[in-house]
């Protein structure tokens, strides 16, 4: 009746939403670099490297709007404290660049970052030491979040905390560590945070190449982390998720741990943000406390709830359109899209409960009967 | 595979095997809960038998549910002692732990999970490894999918096997609940209330069912349905403010003065 055969063959038998994900994903992937290198400059075809990086951009809060997706729509555990692990997966990969910087800073020592210098530090922090070592920062940008989730989710989930005093918790962990990270004392640089970044494993970040090279990273942890995300979903444990957050007792009455099911997904999710804020940092340029701050988990939230939550893929159309619509905003009229931005979660909340995913299928559901 | 192990976290090394050779599958001493000053058990004491079928009747707010609770976990008794068998104190143990170690519970309002199929609300019932790493990886074994066949003819729903659980008539739900008590196979069935709601055809078969499963299971029903009780038990057990007021058949128990005055008489 249930027949599982291999992954792949699983992922290609995967829903409508899925293979229309992994399609225009690849469809990008392939279109967008080929525009930019291979169209002349002022040709209408011409995609420029700004709008190569912004979609990079973009890719990297799809990421993180599946893992949001992945806690909250499939195990009703709404995080408004997300991108304290994004960014700490940023900061982790803005140490390992701000290493790379080496004599180029303003101050020119070999060892110390600017500010450290600044500071009138002498020497650098233990938490700094490994960080010039790619394969050890990457390891941190996995490790520091899932840490920090593992630890908060263990006594979150152990204490039986849930709904809303769960969401206010998440809340305060990124807002307390928003604080910390704006004091020069915890040595990441303060309110600035960490930029001027040269180059990554030698490359030139303001070079087209290595753009087109982040851009390309990006797009292909968008497809592994959804992928994965995916198989999760699709097991037997997904059901358990599922079964979760529609009636916890129940769960635990037929002899589920429900606190390590949390917690294990809690963790993934933790560690998908951290690869998407590190995937982020090197293509704008800085990561600063700003990212810690509340009002961008909750606007995590708003991208999953437009799209569609509880479908992975509309989370990442939800982080597109809602990403989008605040640049052409904040371009046109910056005074208004904080106003938008509520103004789109009432509506959503009011009109589509599914989401735009779910407004689709209702149409193409009336279509098919008339 | 540490992941695994960590995250599995041995539940069966903490749970000890049944050992059932006083005949005696539960015991209850001495157990009493309050809330708030409210006593909701008073000084419980009951014993259930292997193999048992065991009515329990009361008043509401006779502590019925409370009791359930306390067995099955999600309450902690003020005093007394909760044993499964002779060696698993169910008192040291989590919901998952004694759900583990073959006590199964039909809740009194239907809890089924309404966001997947019958199938699968049978398929995370069926008993086996439930530590993350291994649900992860799960899959049916033939063996496995020939039981569900078999609980789904048991329980009438083979037809709607792919509906969604949240779309079934409320007695398939009960039906429902009652299927995935017998996927997990426990050695103990606490049923709260299962024919509430029923239509009498539901009812008869519920019953029947009940009845089937007795000898080779223990099962505890709590029931208000008298016609119900009468037709199912033998042992019927009354509470009444959080203690035992009487037990027998139902016959005698009827006939006792002071259930009439507290329960059946007015």
């Amino acid at each position: 009746m249930k027949n599982q055969t291999s992954f792949i063959g699983q992922l290609l038998r995967s829903d409508l939403g899925s293979r229309i994900f992994f399609g225009l994903l690849l469809l990008t992937a392939v279109l967008i670099p080929t525009l930019n290198l291979l169209t002349p400059e002022g040709s209408a075809l011409h995609v420029p490297i700004y709008t190569v990086t912004l979609l990079g951009k973009y890719m990297s809060y799809a990421l993180l709007a599946i893992a949001v997706d992945l806690i909250w729509g499939y195990c009703g555990i709404l995080s408004l404290g997300h991108t304290a692990f994004f960014a700490l997966g940023g900061y982790a990969m803005g140490m390992y660049l701000m290493r790379q910087i080496g004599t180029r800073g303003v101050y020119g020592d070999p060892l110390l970052p600017d500010f450290m210098v600044f500071l009138n530090w002498k020497e650098l922090p233990w938490f700094w030491q490994g960080m010039d070592l790619f394969w050890f920062a990457m390891l941190m940008v996995v490790v520091a979040p899932a840490l920090l989730a593992y630890v908060f989710g263990w006594f979150a989930f152990r204490s039986r905390v849930t709904g809303v005093y769960l969401s206010i918790i998440t809340q305060a962990l990124t807002y307390a560590l928003l604080l910390a990270f704006f004091r020069n004392e915890m040595g990441f640089g303060g309110n600035n945070g960490l930029t001027d970044f040269k180059d990554l494993l030698g490359f030139d970040l303001q070079a087209r190449g290595t753009r087109i090279a982040l851009f390309l990273t990006t797009a292909l942890f968008l497809g592994i982390g959804y992928a994965t995300c995916r198989f999760i979903i699709g097991s037997r444990l997904g059901r358990v998720v599922e079964a979760v957050r529609d009636a916890e007792s129940r769960t635990r009455f037929i002899g589920y741990k429900v606190e390590n099911v949390k917690l294990w997904l809690w963790t993934f999710s933790a560690i998908l943000a951290g690869i998407a804020g590190a995937l982020y940092v090197p293509q704008v340029g800085i990561i600063n406390p700003g990212e810690f701050a509340p009002i961008n988990s909750i606007e995590v939230v708003v991208w999953v709830a437009v799209g569609g939550r509880g479908t992975l893929y509309g989370a990442a159309l939800g982080a597109l359109v809602v990403n989008y619509a605040k640049s052409w905003f904040t371009a046109a009229l910056p005074e208004v899209w904080l106003y938008a931005l509520g103004a789109l979660f009432v509506g959503v909340t009011l009109f589509l409960p599914q989401g735009i995913v779910g407004l689709v299928a209702r149409i193409a559901a009336k279509r098919k009967a008339s | 595979m540490n992941v695994g192990r960590m995250l599995g976290q041995g539940q069966r090394s903490r749970a000890p095997k049944l050992d059932l050779s006083h005949n005696i599958i539960l015991y209850l001493e001495d157990i009493s809960v309050s809330f708030d000053g409210f006593k909701a058990l008073n000084n419980l004491n009951l014993y259930i038998e292997a193999g048992e079928l065991r009515c329990i009747i009361g008043p509401n707010g006779a502590g019925k549910t409370t009791m359930m609770d306390v067995i099955t976990g999600k309450t902690r008794p003020d005093v007394g002692s909760a044993w499964f068998g002779q060696t698993v104190d169910l008192l040291t143990l989590r919901e998952p732990e004694i759900a583990a170690a073959g006590i199964g519970r039909k809740f009194q309002k239907p809890t089924v999970f309404p966001s997947h199929t019958v199938f699968e609300n049978l398929e995370l019932a069926m008993a086996g490894d439930k530590s993350v790493w291994k649900t992860l990886f799960a899959k049916l074994s033939s063996e496995q999918l020939g039981r569900i066949d078999e609980v789904l003819r048991i329980i009438g729903l083979t037809e709607r096997v792919d509906t969604l659980a949240g779309g079934l008539s409320h007695g398939q739900k009960q039906w429902l609940e009652i299927g995935m008590l017998l996927c997990q196979d426990p050695e103990l069935l606490l049923v709260d209330e299962p024919v509430a709601g029923m239509t009498p055809q539901e009812t008869e078969k519920t019953a029947e069912l009940l009845t089937s499963l007795a000898g080779k299971h223990s099962v505890v029903v709590v029931e208000h349905d008298m016609a119900f009780v009468r037709s199912i038990a033998r042992t019927v057990t009354v509470l009444h403010q959080g203690s035992v007021l009487a037990e027998g058949s139902m016959d005698q128990v009827q006939n006792d003065p002071k259930v009439i005055e507290v329960y059946l008489g007015d």
